[in-house]
């Protein structure tokens, strides 16, 4: 978990820039941020809806639809190369190969008309042509997400699986080509509180097994502990705190920090009413 | 969700949202246009006897099928002339009714002219037209069809036919399948079962032959109010039935919601809660339904009135006007016959981007950027 | 699909009876028929008992689907509508052939390149379509064809058909089909056009269709393997639907373009008040829309797991 400056970290985002357009509106989703991820690390990006989280991680490999966003500036370094500046073939043969990605809503993730088996079928013929008996594959992933009964599951069609397991397949998905970056962009909101910790505890395990490094983008900051080495913290398209998680946590600098984490209702606490946040406080 | 307009653009926030659909409205330019044309059509057929050179309905036989008159500026020495003028035409072939002009008198086209009386809006007695030529010469602006009538004047006095349909129709469609589309969804129980199957068996039978034998059920002669009135019957009783149940869907889905149990708890009474919380939010469907569905009326008519178990002559609508370009003959030598069908075509168009539009502006799943 | 079916017939009927006259009083105009004959055939159509006898006797019949004998033609009712039903059922099926090859290709495209020159030609020219009157585009149609020569004017045989062999009654069939395909296909490309953009630019967004381009997908896989796919299933239904109305009511152009349909012998048995033709008829119609819905719903199963596997 100690930095190495001196190899090259897996991602670099430097002074990264998307704003959208429609018509004349402007809004800039990210307004420069910049920040490394080491191999093998975990970093939880934290911020409210509409702090641009979720825009950045989908533009490191590009997937924002431009229009109507546009890339105004900056570079994301994946491996050292700009993946902004990739041909579509280049970008196409990073995803889901180098760089995977699981998304909020499970149900609609999955393609509702093709059976589970095709679908991780599809990514393990995309990206490793070399295997030759790929259910046998499909059911080793699938068991190592956590799915019982894998040969009967992969069958099903989406909807008969549950909320859980369908995030448990998207995982398996993700996971298919050993990717060096897993990009998790709310995995747990749509789920249940106990499936949330099963799955999270699931993401700790393929970490530490498989070695990948996470970018795992939330609102929650109660789930970070445990599973991420670095947190950082987004409002209004700007990072406005940085740091490992522990550190963050105990010693928030920032009073957006402080007010975020303030609201994570706590076991024996004694305050009559939930706390918000003051938007009038908040300085960027 | 955050909006962070950068520059000083409208926000949208603490505007209602009626006014941004007008807004919306506004800036669809196509369906504006069609707006201010329809608005235009509907205000010239109001005015039809007015516009109308001739008397619709009197026959003209020497001039049987004389093709539109050509509007003049230039004498026949090369002079212009501010005032156009026509000639007179006489016929040329008898085989092939073509007729020619005779131009050894000009006739000055004057304005607000007098010409057959007839009665404007229905109740004000008047003599003037809004232009016309000296008689013998008759000024044909689209031809004339086969007893000479001119084809301008009948399609004028026709469009109030056609398009008045439509709105009436509307009128009586909508309030209905709103009431029966309302109690059906709210009450659910035996009155809902009853509902829907009858309209599942009113919409099972393919509509022309409903309409046929509604239509016959009426006596078959009847004076054309009647038969006006019995045409809009008809019409409003096949489209009530599919509003009505897209109307239940929409009540359905809205009687659980928390506002309306609220109203329930507080002890609001039933009907009061069905007229007055839940069909306002089938509004913006019923607005956009509303504008694609005279067409349907129109088209309605047209198809009665073609077939001839509609309006009758001497009474005129543009379906009556295009039942007699169905012969060959006709079509091969006189196009301008077929000029309602176009009219008809471009009316339809327009209350079609018309209701486009209004359901772009007026749809609640508006762009919010995150 | 009985209740609705007995509802139909009853409401037919009803219509029927509220008609005033009968078949006989054309008959009736003609002197050569005397009086006596007149009276024998009252009997022999069974036009001297009550409404409710007539009825339940012809439902009786129905239900070993005799559905006795037209009056016009003499024969039994079941053989005519099957000559025409099968006219019919070609003109349909070819019309939507027609317009579901070219509305679905045009739809993804200008789905694809959205907002583009394309796109907003198609759009225009689908919303002329759209409001192009049937009636109208039928005149037209038969302007064209007298006007040119190139196509026969209105007719699904030509005069020597009978004497032609199989290849050339293929042929003639289909020189014959031309015109009413394009007028009967041509209002259906635009509705079912900008139905597939608008299904395939919703899908677009769908959630999975950004999981699938973050697999690697090419662009070409992500829109017809996955988008496709789904956008096309409220489709179906809509197939089911537009082939139903097809086959139950192109009157109109039939009319106009002389073609023998199930519509046009509908609404002539209807003016000669041919009670049990016109009964059978819409009985018929109102099956062909009952199963092309049916063929809908069932379709929609096939092609939409979430459907099948719900119950």
């Amino acid at each position: 978990m100690s930095e190495q400056p001196a190899l090259e970290p897996l991602l670099d985002v430097r002074d990264l820039r998307i704003h959208f357009q429609d018509g004349d509106q402007i809004v800039k989703a990210v307004d420069g941020i910049s920040f490394q991820l080491a191999k093998g690390e975990t970093l939880a990006v934290v911020g409210e809806s509409g702090s641009g989280k979720s825009v950045t991680a989908l533009s490191i490999t590009k997937l924002i639809a431009t229009p109507p966003a546009i890339y105004s500036g900056g570079q994301i370094l994946f491996h050292g190369k700009d993946t902004l500046t990739m041909s579509p073939s280049e970008l196409r043969s990073i995803r889901g190969r180098k760089i995977s990605y699981i998304f909020q809503e499970p149900s609609s993730s999955l393609n509702p008309v093709f059976k589970i088996r095709s679908q991780i079928a599809e990514v393990l013929q995309l990206h490793r042509p070399d295997i030759k008996d790929i259910d046998r594959e499909i059911i080793r992933l699938l068991e190592l997400v956590g799915i019982k009964d894998p040969a009967l599951r992969f069958h099903d069609y989406p909807h008969q699986l549950s909320g859980g397991m369908q995030q448990r397949v998207m995982i398996a998905m993700a996971l298919a080509c050993h990717p060096d970056l897993l990009v998790a962009d709310e995995p747990t909101t749509a789920l249940d509180v106990t499936i949330q910790a099963q799955i999270l505890e699931l993401l700790r395990d393929l970490k530490k097994e498989i070695g990948m490094a996470i970018i795992l983008i939330t609102h929650n900051f109660s789930i970070i502990s445990g599973i991420a080495d670095k947190v950082a913290v987004m409002f209004r398209g700007k990072i406005v705190e940085f740091g490992p998680t522990a550190e963050v946590i105990k010693n928030p600098q920032h009073p957006y920090t402080q007010a975020l984490i303030e609201c994570v209702p706590r076991m024996g606490a004694r305050a009559k009413r939930l706390k918000t946040i003051d938007y009038s406080k908040v300085n960027v | 969700m955050i909006n962070n307009p950068v520059q000083g653009e409208k926000s949208i926030e603490g505007r209602h949202p009626w006014l941004l659909s007008f807004d919306k409205l506004r800036s669809n330019r196509v369906a504006l246009f069609c707006l201010y044309f329809l608005a235009v059509i509907y205000v010239l057929v109001l005015l039809a006897p007015f516009l109308a050179p001739y008397d619709y309905r009197k026959n003209f036989l020497d001039k049987s099928f004389q093709s539109p008159t050509r509007i003049h500026f230039f004498t026949t020495e090369g002079k212009f002339l501010f005032r156009p003028f026509i000639y007179d035409y006489q016929m040329a072939d008898r085989i092939t009714t073509r007729y020619e002009e005779d131009k050894t008198k000009m006739y000055p086209i004057r304005f607000f002219v007098e010409g057959n009386e007839y009665k404007l809006f229905g109740f004000i007695p008047m003599k003037t037209h809004f232009f016309g030529v000296e008689a013998p010469a008759r000024i044909y602006l689209l031809g004339a069809d086969q007893y000479g009538r001119d084809v301008f004047s009948r399609l004028l006095m026709g469009g109030q036919i056609s398009l008045s349909i439509g709105l009436i129709g509307c009128l009586i469609t909508f309030p209905l399948g709103l009431l029966v589309g309302g109690i059906s969804g709210y009450y659910g129980g035996i009155w809902d079962t009853i509902i829907m199957r009858s309209s599942e068996v009113l919409m099972s039978v393919p509509g022309l032959y409903l309409i046929l034998s509604l239509r016959s059920s009426f006596p078959q002669n009847m004076s054309s109010t009647q038969v006006y009135l019995m045409i809009v019957v008809i019409l409003s009783f096949i489209g009530w039935a599919g509003f009505s149940r897209v109307i239940r869907g929409m009540v359905l889905s809205e009687r659980e919601k928390p506002y309306v149990v609220a109203a329930r708890a507080l002890g609001q009474k039933d009907l009061v809660i069905i007229i007055r919380h839940i069909l306002p939010s089938t509004l913006s469907y019923c607005i956009v339904a509303a504008t694609l569905s005279i067409p349907g009326y129109i088209l309605g008519e047209a198809a009665l009135s073609f077939i001839g178990v509609g309006i009758q002559d001497p009474d005129t609508s543009w379906g009556l006007m295009l039942a007699q370009a169905q012969s060959h003959r006709v079509l091969t030598s006189f196009w301008w016959i077929l000029s309602p069908g176009f009219v008809i075509f471009v009316v339809v168009l327009a209350f079609n981007f018309l209701g486009d539009g209004l359901r772009d502006a007026l749809d609640p799943k508006m762009k919010v950027i995150k | 699909m009985i209740p609705v079916l007995l509802g139909i017939s009853f409401l037919s009927f009803l219509l029927m009876e509220l008609a005033p006259g009968d078949y006989l009083d054309t008959l009736r105009l003609n002197p050569q028929i005397s009086a006596e004959q007149i009276d024998k055939m009252r009997v022999q159509f069974a036009l001297d008992r009550p409404w409710y006898v007539r009825y339940s006797h012809w439902l009786g019949n129905a239900a070993t689907l005799n559905f006795g004998e037209s009056f016009q033609y003499r024969v039994p009712v079941t053989q005519l509508i099957g000559d025409r039903l099968f006219n019919t059922f070609i003109v349909a099926f070819a019309s939507t052939l027609f317009s579901w090859s070219i509305a679905i290709p045009l739809g993804v495209l200008a789905a694809i390149y959205k907002d583009s020159i394309f796109d907003r030609i198609a759009g225009f020219l689908a919303f002329a379509a759209l409001s192009l009157p049937e009636l109208f585009l039928a005149l037209l149609a038969l302007w064209v064809a007298l006007a040119t020569g190139l196509f026969p004017v209105g007719g699904l045989y030509g005069v020597d058909y009978d004497y032609l062999s199989p290849v050339g009654k293929a042929l003639d069939l289909l020189h014959h089909l031309i015109l009413p395909t394009l007028v009967l296909g041509i209002g259906g490309i635009a509705s079912l056009m900008r139905l597939m953009r608008g299904n395939f630019i919703e899908t677009m967004r769908a959630e999975y269709v950004t999981s699938a381009k973050a697999k690697g997908l090419s662009d070409f896989a992500v829109y017809f393997k996955h988008v496709f796919r789904n956008a096309i299933n409220p489709l179906i239904t809509v197939f089911g639907y537009s082939l139903s109305g097809l086959l139950s009511g192109a009157f109109l152009v039939e009319n106009v373009m002389s073609l023998p349909g199930l519509g046009r012998l509908t609404v002539e048995a209807f003016f000669a008040k041919d009670y049990y033709l016109v009964m059978a008829s819409v009985i018929m119609a109102s099956v062909l829309l009952m199963v092309g819905n049916l063929l809908a719903d069932i379709l929609l199963a096939a092609v939409d797991p979430r459907i099948r596997y719900d119950k």
